[in-house]
């Protein structure tokens, strides 16, 4: 039987905080490449385990920037240049009339800007992930708050790191088949 | 300043969520609605009578896509007629699920939770509903998509200085952003139904539409700023729709019309009937499915509030009507509010008076805004006013204009009211999916509100 390469040890938890005082004692012991999922946001879990950069809010400017700017592009080519309709000789520019098309393009690009750029950062969809191969991290959309540390990591030993998370005191810990 | 401050007295307010609930017994029960709960009679014969509605509905756009709009009640002077008035209605009741998930987040009112999801369920349905009006109203429906710029072989565009094309842009960015903020909510709670289903089937298409979701920390991180930025954008738009659809009105020279009350009176009448919405849908809801516990008196309590203010907005909009039909002295407007009170359709007028201003008041009455049945019943009187509302705008300002040779008088005909019920129908056989297929309640924002969920400092 060939043996499967291992994607990383995982650790189970019963509550957000036990997840949040093991992710820093995982930080400080050096693991670089970390992460933990959770049923739900928890609050300061993403920086203990070194996840600062958040590039989503620029990705809702650049949209937002884009929407407005080609809206308005687009009205004024449309009503000054392609297509003039001359109304009792008022001017072609009348850019009061194209505040609001220009306001909901902003918003349109910028929403879904959000939208897409999140799920791209995010790296989804992803049809096919390790973590899924553990049974127990089912859980993990309930009520259970689990610690990977991935095999790709400078510190990661088979014994060593399963020791280091067995010192964390969690529930229960598995292999991570890739 | 040493001294200790007295004990403040605060009125017990009811909970949030009744306590005793872990994150299982939150998850178990929400998703138990959908995954292992049996279709019951009740929810048959609701959706039953739903589609038949709906079925209704395409007669009725059948016969009028055959015939063409004559078989409406419109004509000259009134041109607009239901189509409209069920327009405004409609979009109107979608703003309270927007307010409730987009500015109530931003303002940090946790209790928004557990209302947040199926009311922006409702925006969609509602805003899908309002929608068909404007394009059936076009008399020739198929070419509805002559309003989007697009290079035509015509060389024509659109006339960008018309508020009906700035419609157009503000209903369609509304309805999109809308979908978009409700499905990223969905997702997590959709990866919850994936990885609880039994059937395969259930299994697979969860789990196709949850993309994958594993809950991880860096994904929660980007996920919540992705949420927070798109409810501080989807606070202006929700805004700034009934304000557009208030332009259609305010920037002609109809009088009645053309008045600068309208965007403000228009947005609080649409969070007053849209909280009705709400609370006529909550309230079945929480009693056939037992989730009093989530959906607690205090959810009823506050949307009561909501009401009464916007309530009270609304009748400011309409005492500010009248004062400047009178102060600016012009013989239009003055005619336009005789006429409201002492002509044709002054008996509307004063229902309307009574359903949307008499009648709400009872709510400052603590007792009655905690009894479902009775918040039932003034949610249903509030939304028939504010169609009446809409009505008295639309119709009888339209009907009586400057000259008399042009005036006339507006009867709906049987296929109006076909197509009105027959949205009702569409936008219920709707929810009625919606609660059957989906969670109805955010299940992973109810697991933060639990006192489990907060982080203990060592």
């Amino acid at each position: 039987m060939k043996r499967v390469p291992i994607y990383g040890l995982m650790a189970e938890f019963d509550t957000p905080s036990d997840l949040v005082t093991a992710a820093r004692r995982t930080h400080e012991e050096g693991y670089q490449k970390v992460d933990a999922y959770t049923p739900f946001p928890v609050e300061g879990l993403a920086e203990e385990i070194g996840f600062t950069k958040n590039g989503v809010p620029l990705v809702v400017l650049v949209g937002g920037i884009l929407g407005g700017l080609s809206g308005y592009a687009l009205q004024y080519w449309v009503s000054a240049i392609s297509y003039p309709v001359n109304v009792g000789g008022r001017p072609y520019h009348s850019w009061p009339a194209f505040i609001v098309v220009t306001f909901e393009m902003t918003i349109l690009f910028a929403g879904l800007a959000a939208v897409f750029g999140m799920l791209a950062l995010n790296g989804l969809p992803m049809p096919y992930h390790p973590v899924f191969n553990v049974p127990r991290f089912a859980f993990a959309t309930k009520d259970r708050f689990f610690l990977i540390i991935f095999s790709s990591d400078p510190k990661y030993g088979t014994e060593s790191t399963r020791q280091f998370l067995e010192s964390l005191g969690p529930r229960s810990i598995s292999e991570v088949p890739s | 300043m040493d001294e200790p401050l007295e004990e403040v007295e605060v009125g017990q307010r009811a909970p949030v969520i009744e306590p005793g609930y872990t994150f299982t017994t939150v998850t178990d029960k929400i998703s138990s609605i959908v995954l292992t709960r049996p279709t019951s009679m009740g929810w048959l014969v609701g959706f039953g009578i739903s589609f038949l509605l709906t079925m209704m509905l395409l007669y009725a756009i059948g016969y009028l896509f055959l015939r063409g709009v004559g078989i409406w009640g419109v004509n000259i002077p009134v041109g607009w007629g239901f189509a409209i008035v069920n327009f405004v209605w409609w979009i109107g009741i979608g703003h309270a699920g927007t307010l409730i998930s987009a500015i109530l987040l931003l303002l940090r009112q946790s209790w928004r939770n557990s209302i947040n999801r199926f009311a922006e369920a409702m925006t969609l349905f509602a805003v899908a509903a309002a929608g068909l009006f404007p394009i059936l109203h076009l008399g020739r429906p198929w070419l509805a998509y002559w309003l989007f710029p697009y290079p035509n072989t015509m060389n024509y565009w659109p006339q960008f200085r018309s508020p009906l094309v700035w419609d157009v842009f503000a209903v369609s960015t509304y309805f999109t952003i809308s979908l978009v903020f409700w499905f990223i909510g969905l997702i997590p709670d959709l990866a919850t139904l994936r990885d609880r289903a039994d059937s395969r089937a259930a299994q697979i298409i969860y789990g196709i539409l949850a993309m994958g979701w594993r809950g991880s920390a860096r994904h929660w991180h980007r996920y919540e700023t992705a949420y927070l930025l798109l409810a501080g954008l989807a606070t202006p738009l929700v805004l700034s729709v009934h304000t557009v659809v208030s332009f259609d009105f305010a920037i002609s020279i109809v009088p009645g019309w053309h008045t600068t009350i309208f965007p403000p009176y228009f947005v609080a009448g649409a969070i007053y009937s849209g909280f009705a919405m709400v609370l006529m849908l909550a309230i079945p809801i929480r009693k056939f499915y037992g989730l009093e516990d989530f959906i607690t008196e205090r959810h009823l309590q506050n949307s009561a509030k909501v009401m009464l203010a916007t309530g009270l907005i609304v009748a400011y909009g309409y005492a500010i009507e009248a004062f400047m039909g009178w102060y600016s002295g012009n013989t239009y407007d003055q005619f336009l509010f005789w006429n409201r009170l002492h002509g044709p359709y002054h008996a509307w007028y004063l229902l309307l008076l009574v359903c949307n201003i008499v009648i709400p008041q009872v709510l400052w009455i603590g007792k009655l805004r905690s009894s479902p049945f009775f918040l039932f019943l003034i949610s249903l009187d509030i939304l028939i006013g504010m169609w009446l509302e809409r009505f008295i705008i639309v119709v009888v300002s339209l009907h009586r204009d400057f000259l008399n040779s042009s005036w006339g008088m507006y009867y709906p005909t049987r296929w109006d009211w076909m197509t009105y019920f027959g949205t009702i129908g569409m936008f219920l056989a709707a929810m009625f999916l919606f609660v059957r297929i989906l969670p109805m309640i955010s299940i992973f924002e109810m697991r933060t509100l639990l006192p489990q969920a907060e982080v203990k400092p060592e």
